[in-house]
């Protein structure tokens, strides 16, 4: 009984009162505003300005959303943004979404870029580049470990976790072998190990009292 | 640039991007190691350091990350090549989201599904600490290590902001220390 999973939603969420995006060119501008407070990822920002600014999105919907764009290849944050567009206003949405994350951000970089192309050679310039590179390989190593920590629910166990995701390192970090080979082989390796741990549970849940 | 020079650089590029997108799963930085397998291995269009400024540049600058594949692709061939690599990453996947967004809504019941998701999150954990592991490993020198150890702690145990992280990198380096 007590065991028995919440497979309803909590009775405690708030009741919704969402709002919607007025046109296509709203979801266009909100989506741009919103990417150019982003500095070192979007998603924070995305999830302020989405759910308890502009409330055209519920928390659930949001996680659901940002689920799909995690499973699916590509920015996470841009299939969020696709998929929010598309629900709105259909592809237009969809596409407003999407120039909206990318059009003014794309020129500012680009315009970055070219300005350091310009000043590499001044030793303060190239190092402070260095200086950059190195964290943000710090932001990637610990983004990493923070989402680590979501594996606890996995149904692989942590055992398995562990192996599968050592194994992919060292294929990927070490032996430097090319990516499609690497999901050919641990990711459908892993895909079939939880598909069967899965099938256990099923069983197991179906078969108890 | 001759017409024909860009495109012989262009096309491949256009070409290895479209895949790459399909197989991005846990963003473009996931295939990160691949980009440089190819921009600075196999085709040699650009240095590891332009690779690690390309990705510093981008997380400095606001936006999604994955502007740091339009900054690479820049690098290796201006503004067409910036184009490309950003058009060919994201074309494909975007399109695959709209339709299996529509598609898988109503079936998240199904194990397979389940079994996709469970499964593929450990090997996409494991690709990001990977793209991190050969940012660090292509720029030797102790302190550099330091920065990018202390720069993934911070993240991973205090709520400081990404950009003051980003700057304390760029004082850090602009003073030579790294």
């Amino acid at each position: 009984m007590s065991a028995a999973p919440p497979s309803s939603p909590a009775p405690s969420d708030p009741p919704a009162t969402l709002s919607r995006p007025t046109s296509a060119r709203d979801v266009f501008v909100t989506f741009m505003l919103l990417a150019l407070q982003g500095f070192g990822g979007v998603l924070a920002v995305a999830q302020r300005v989405l759910c308890e600014d502009k409330r055209w999105l519920s928390r659930d919907q949001f996680v659901e959303l940002l689920a799909i764009g995690q499973v699916l290849p590509g920015p996470n944050v841009v299939n969020l943004a696709v998929l929010a567009g598309d629900r709105f206003f259909g592809w237009r949405g969809a596409v407003a979404a999407l120039g909206g994350m990318i059009l003014l951000p794309l020129a500012i970089v680009l315009a970055l870029t070219a300005l350091y192309l310009q000043f590499a050679d001044v030793p303060a310039v190239a190092g402070a580049l260095r200086g950059m590179a190195a964290v943000s390989a710090g932001l990637i190593l610990g983004t990493a470990i923070k989402l680590a920590a979501s594996l606890r629910a996995s149904p692989l166990g942590p055992r398995l976790c562990a192996l599968l995701g050592g194994a992919t390192f060292a294929l990927v970090a070490w032996l430097r072998l090319p990516l499609l080979w690497v999901i050919a082989t641990a990711g459908s390796v892993s895909v079939l190990l939880a598909w069967r741990a899965l099938r256990h549970a099923r069983a197991r849940s179906e078969g108890a009292p | 640039m001759i017409a024909a020079d860009a495109l012989s650089v262009l096309l491949p590029l256009f070409g290895h991007f479209l895949m790459l997108s399909l197989l991005a799963i846990g963003g473009a930085i996931a295939v990160a190691p691949d980009m440089h397998r190819v921009l600075v291995g196999q085709m040699g269009l650009i240095d590891d350091a332009q690779f690690a400024s390309s990705i510093a540049i981008a997380q400095a600058a606001p936006g999604p990350n994955v502007l740091f594949v339009a900054v690479l692709g820049y690098q290796a061939a201006g503004l067409p090549g910036a184009l490309t690599t950003l058009i060919a990453m994201m074309l494909p996947s975007t399109t695959l989201a709209l339709a299996a967004g529509r598609w898988g809504h109503a079936r998240s019941d199904l194990i397979g599904v389940q079994a996709f998701k469970a499964g593929m999150a450990p090997v996409v954990i494991a690709l990001l600490a990977a793209t991190g592991w050969i940012l660090v490993a292509e720029t030797p020198g102790r302190l550099h290590i330091a920065l990018t150890v202390a720069a993934a702690i911070a993240v991973w145990l205090t709520r400081i902001h990404l950009l003051a992280l980003i700057a304390a990198g760029a004082v850090v380096g602009a003073l030579g220390w790294v």
